[in-house]
């Protein structure tokens, strides 16, 4: 139920917008979100709930880090 | 994005290695989740099966559908059956209750229709001249759709609020003596409310806590570090799914939440009735209430609770049963004639354990 999916906006008119996941593109709500046309969002029940940031991803988890070594020294 | 990272066989499998080393020196740890979304990603990429022996992955209340009560369902079949339109996510169609599902209503004649999500009712309340329910399932990940549709205030429609909120039950649970040794919290749930909330159920039950992804290496991760802080017993919230979820969640989707709903004790089908965990709708929007916009049809309404028979979705909902150990399930009890609300949506543990053939 609390199913969401990564798409990347790729039209905004106004509290809607289009997103595009991978190919398929569907419109969504914008209204619980400060986006712009770019950004990934992921989507639940036709609405985007928070925008993707891939960078925090990467730079916050240290573990993240760990492990990436790990895999580059196996 | 990374998430043929996420997925990298080699990338679990050192996972696992790191979590088997970690695991020697502990005892019997159980890890209690409480997503449908995370199960149906433990069982489907046969996580269990790379996990040490003592090492257990327990599944929570965690899907909106199985815990609606009988009450909530059958209220809206009996509006349904008073001429009114009904709209409702797929996976409450054939929760069975001791009065048929609404699939049954809707073979009688009722006007009940399928939708993806809140704004597709709207567009069918628009569009009808009739008036229109929407039936309002879901945990935080959903509240604000239905937020965003009464601060619309439109016409001919209301809600019937059965949003349930995950801290309360976590705080519920460990109050009630769950033995668990961590908890995996739900990360699209967490994209909203973000990590505070939580922090009081760590700090009361001395509980250690990740915020997880979906991906079958955010799950790994999560055990991995839930394990970190159990050997270094910390009791801490952390958030693995830091890609999607903020320290204080989505500040616009929870304004709108607080303006329209207000936290009521609530119950949970098979649970007790748990404080503060539920959320109805505000008196400033009672026009888009269905329990007060419809108060003539409900007045007339009767609920009878009878027992559902040996289901034992109550112990499953508590991780103290798995689907394998209840009577019922896969000989009466199968997606295709559910007996309980766990083999029916496409999130419910035995739903998941029936296709995937594990449990």
């Amino acid at each position: 139920m609390c199913l969401a999916i990564p798409g990347k906006i790729i039209k905004k008119h106004g509290s809607k917008g289009i997103v595009d996941y991978d190919g398929a593109q569907f419109e969504v709500r914008l209204d619980l979100v400060n986006v712009e046309v770019g950004d990934y969002v992921i989507v639940h029940t036709g609405f985007a709930i928070e925008k993707l940031s891939e960078e925090d991803a990467k730079e916050s988890i240290d573990i993240w880090r760990q492990i990436g070594e790990l895999q580059n020294g196996g | 994005m990374e998430d043929k990272l996420r997925n990298d066989p080699h990338f679990i499998r050192l996972l696992a290695q790191k979590i088997h080393d970690l695991s020697e020196g502990l005892e019997k740890i159980k890890i209690m989740h409480v997503c449908g979304t995370h199960e149906h990603t433990i069982v489907a990429s046969g996580l269990r099966s790379l996990l040490p022996k003592n090492i257990f992955l327990v599944s929570g209340p965690g899907c909106p559908v199985c815990i609606t009560p009988q009450k909530d369902i059958e209220r809206m079949i009996f509006l349904a059956e008073h001429g009114l339109t009904i709209t409702t996510f797929g996976d409450m169609l054939n929760i069975p209750t001791t009065s048929g599902s609404l699939a049954d209503a809707k073979a009688r004649g009722a006007d009940i229709r399928v939708v993806y999500g809140i704004s597709n009712a709207l567009a069918i309340a628009k569009k009808e001249e009739k008036e229109v329910v929407h039936f309002g399932i879901g945990f935080e990940t959903t509240v604000p759709t239905s937020s965003v549709a009464l601060l619309s205030e439109p016409d001919n429609f209301s809600i019937l609020s059965v949003h349930r909120t995950i801290p309360e039950a976590l705080e519920f649970l460990m109050k009630n003596d769950l033995k668990v040794d961590g908890l995996i919290d739900p990360g699209h749930v967490s994209s909203i409310i973000g990590v505070r909330p939580y922090v009081p159920v760590s700090k009361k039950y001395k509980i250690s806590q990740v915020i997880s992804g979906f991906e079958p290496g955010d799950i790994m991760l999560s055990v991995y570090m839930l394990l970190c802080q159990i050997s270094e017993q910390r009791a801490d919230v952390e958030n693995e799914y830091v890609r999607a979820v903020r320290e204080n969640g989505n500040k616009k989707a929870k304004d709108m939440i607080n303006q329209t709903f207000e936290h009521v004790d609530a119950a949970w089908r098979a649970l007790p009735m748990i404080p503060s965990s539920g959320l109805a709708i505000r008196k400033r929007f009672e026009d888009w209430d269905a329990l007060c916009r419809h108060e003539d049809i409900l007045s007339d309404f009767v609920y009878e609770f009878k027992e559902d028979s040996a289901c034992r979705c109550k112990e499953i909902l508590l991780g103290v049963c798995s689907s394998e150990e209840c009577p019922l399930f896969r000989s009466v009890c199968t997606p295709d004639s559910p007996i309980g609300p766990c083999m029916v949506s496409a999130e419910g543990t035995c739903n998941i354990s029936y296709i995937y053939g594990q449990s």
